[in-house]
């Protein structure tokens, strides 16, 4: 006979759990208990409860684990809430044990208490309360397999104090049934050879390359697929990195900020054949012309993400590795040369940006590609995430984290100390905003004392920059409540940033030394190379770099608004 | 197409599993027109009867987005299947006349509905029939007895036909 307590730890063990990310509390002091002095559990502290999932998202991206996070009941586990749906919606795999008030008291109005199984249902895979002892160990076990299996997700575990304290079976792990979580493995070989049917029919194939294809680790499968038929590919945001960015078969992201050759590509194109992506509207424009001419296949591991936004000719659910392996079975060589010159003069006709001299996010992010060979970049959200979507070169060595589901601003920091807890010897690299930077700025405790030396750039030009951005394109340049450098004294309304504008604040830089992290702002060009070198050097703990960017610097190309993929502005006005 | 759609829907027998469909349905602004559930004979499983009218796009959503659901053991389209279907109907009448009596007891023996109750000016019909009969059984007695009555439906629960 042990406790709830002791059984929970054994099941951690069991999972092969080496890390948690942990914040404790009244209802789950009994957890951290049987935690004490374990030596094959890290238990990570983080400063809070959004910025400890957000680490633990970071974590089960990085290592391909299962991520798992413990905090205790009401507000503890309520500040879960926004890192359960960012990474629910990237498929990630965690399991959130959250502390909950004794079984006797739930529905009580207890101190601390909150239906966090009925507040989450809609923003996880999986959401349970334990209400009998005997259950604990079924409940862990089927927590670990739902989370992991099939499409990824989240599953919430609500464990009441008095099921942690009460003594029973210690046997773990236990035989489970899951009779409605039964994901398709095998892959239907009739569609198959229909969709290879129509890439042997076609003249200008495109492969469209989502998440999916990252998450079932396929990138080496992907590139030969890619290499055996001549067929080009594009991506999505979460796609990015499936084939080697210098591939000379990619073309670009798709979307409304993707290249002009990706978005004429799939225009054009008269197949679309698609592995893991779901045509989320950031990517499809216009729905009614995305595509217009083309045959679609698409593969998904979710039955529900197919023929949801785009009507699809041949649909077939499997895992994007089996279903890879199964046409690399089957797929010939085309000829696609005509089609890839074609790709290549709209490349060379419109490149991503132009390149300008000066401290542009674009320089930046090709010293990162420079200098660092094998890494892990963590985004945030906003126009730092979009830049390094764009300019990122991805591929073996270089990996990104990025929320692209949710669009969560404050998680590319807490995500990348996760990562780094997770891959001590690869450099991890945050690209923040300054105001996503400041939404967790409360883990440089973390990463200080953890002595995890995570480089955070910040992008700062005063602004939420992409909000100011579609303010200045589509609203007049209304700039409302985007200045974030904005104080008291400041005019009403403002819409020129100046040499009058007001100090920034927080001092970046003093902020890291109040930490005892390392602090360098970068204000030229030339400072670039030698800052991040000198946070690549050091490993003792976080380097902030802030990079103080052109206040008006936009995100270019963008498709406004209801428009079709093909009608894009590629520069500025004037 | 617009139609009416039939499921029937086994689920685990499990706490927060209604929550979970019904809020599937409320999040993703899906038609819902009725949803019945009851225990079945394996008491592990529950079975509900879900009706909603929609068009064959968001209905195909709608079954993939429940057969998605960890909680769901399998989804069974009963819109076009062979299927037996009843829901109960309470319908209670307030001050009636002699007149209305004769004329209730006469309807209740064409629409073959139980009379489950009466007193010398109300009366309980109980009708156990199709949706859609008690819906022109309802808009009948609205017509005569309007503010004087009380209606309770059940929502329909359905079956496949035995096969002969």
């Amino acid at each position: 006979m042990i406790s709830g307590a002791e059984l929970f730890v054994k099941a951690l063990k069991a999972e092969h759990v080496d890390t948690i990310f942990a914040y404790p509390g009244g209802q789950a002091i009994d957890l951290f208990d049987a935690l004490y002095g374990e030596k094959s559990i890290h238990v990570i502290l983080p400063r809070h409860e959004q910025g400890l999932v957000h680490a633990a998202d970071g974590y089960a991206r990085s290592t391909k684990k299962t991520g798992v996070c413990l905090v205790t009941s009401g507000p503890g586990a309520t500040n879960l809430v926004t890192g359960i749906a960012t990474a629910n919606y990237d498929s990630v795999p965690l399991v959130c044990f959250t502390g909950q008030v004794p079984v006797g008291l739930i529905g009580n109005d207890a101190f601390q208490e909150v239906d966090i199984v009925g507040i989450t249902r809609s923003i996880c895979k999986y959401a349970v309360t334990v209400r009998r002892r005997e259950e604990l160990g079924s409940i862990i076990k089927k927590a670990f397999y739902i989370a992991h299996t099939g499409k990824p997700g989240v599953v919430v575990v609500d464990l009441p104090k008095d099921i942690q304290q009460e003594n029973g079976s210690g046997i773990y792990p236990v035989p489970i049934e899951l009779r409605g979580c039964k994901p398709n493995v095998s892959v239907h070989m009739g569609q198959i050879k229909k969709a290879v049917g129509l890439l042997n029919q076609s003249e200008k194939p495109v492969f469209l390359v989502g998440g999916g294809v990252l998450i079932s680790g396929a990138e080496r499968e992907m590139t030969r697929l890619a290499e055996m038929t001549n067929i080009p590919v594009v991506t999505t945001i979460m796609g990015k990195g499936a084939l080697p960015s210098s591939h000379p078969l990619y073309v670009g992201n798709l979307g409304i900020h993707g290249c002009y050759a990706a978005n004429f590509a799939v225009s054009s194109c008269d197949l679309l054949f698609s592995i893991g992506t779901r045509f989320n509207d950031r990517i499809t424009g216009k729905i009614g012309d995305f595509a217009k001419n083309a045959s679609i296949v698409h593969i998904d591991i979710d039955s529900a993400s197919i023929s949801r936004n785009i009507a699809v000719d041949v649909p077939i659910v499997s895992d994007a590795k089996e279903a890879i392996l199964a046409l690399l079975e089957k797929a010939c060589p085309l000829c696609t040369k005509e089609w890839l010159r074609t790709i290549d003069g709209w490349k060379r006709e419109h490149p991503l940006a132009a390149e300008r001299p000066g401290l542009t996010p674009q320089r930046i992010i090709q010293s990162i590609n420079r200098i660092f060979d094998r890494a892990i970049i963590a985004t945030d959200v906003g126009q730092n995430q979009l830049w390094a979507t764009q300019f990122l070169e991805l591929g073996e060595g270089r990996k990104m984290l990025t929320s692209g589901g949710l669009g969560t601003m404050g998680y590319g920091f807490p995500a990348a100390i996760g990562a780094k807890a997770g891959n001590p010897d690869m450099d991890v690299i945050v690209i923040s905003g300054d105001g996503g930077f400041q939404m967790n700025v409360q883990e440089m405790a973390t990463a200080v004392a953890y002595e995890l030396p995570v480089i955070i750039c910040i992008f700062n030009n005063g602004y939420l920059g992409n909000v100011r951005q579609w303010q200045e394109m589509f609203f007049d340049r209304h700039y409302s409540s985007t200045c974030i450098q904005r104080r008291k004294s400041c005019p009403l309304p403002c819409n020129s940033p100046g040499e009058n504008c007001p100090d920034y604040i927080p001092d970046f830089i003093k902020l890291a030394g109040s930490y005892g992290a390392a602090g360098i702002r970068v204000t030229a060009e030339e400072e670039i190379d030698k800052a991040l070198l000198s946070a690549k050097r050091n490993k003792k703990g976080p380097t902030v770099i802030e990079f103080i960017i052109g206040r008006e610097e936009n995100v270019l190309p963008i498709v406004p608004p209801g428009n079709r993929l093909s009608d894009m502005i590629l520069e500025r006005k004037g | 197409m617009m139609k009416k759609r039939w499921i029937s829907l086994f689920v685990e027998n499990d706490i927060g599993v209604l929550a979970r469909i019904s809020g599937l349905f409320s999040g993703k602004s899906y038609n819902l027109d009725s949803l019945t559930v009851g225990r079945t004979e394996d008491r592990t499983v529950s079975r509900m009867t879900i009706s909603l009218t929609g068009d064959d796009m968001t209905f195909e959503q709608v079954k993939k987005q429940l057969a998605r659901c960890v909680e769901v053991i399998k989804v069974v389209d009963f819109t076009d299947a062979a299927i037996h279907r009843k829901e109960i109907m309470f319908i209670k009448i307030q001050n009636c006349t002699e007149a209305d009596m004769t004329e209730l007891f006469r309807i209740a023996g064409v629409y073959q509905v139980k009379i489950a109750g009466y007193s010398p000016s109300s009366v309980l019909l109980e009708s156990v029939r199709t949706e859609e009969e008690n819906d022109e059984l309802a808009h009948l007695l609205e017509h005569r007895f309007t503010n004087r009555m009380e209606i309770v439906r059940g929502g329909s629960v359905a079956v496949e036909s035995v096969r002969t």
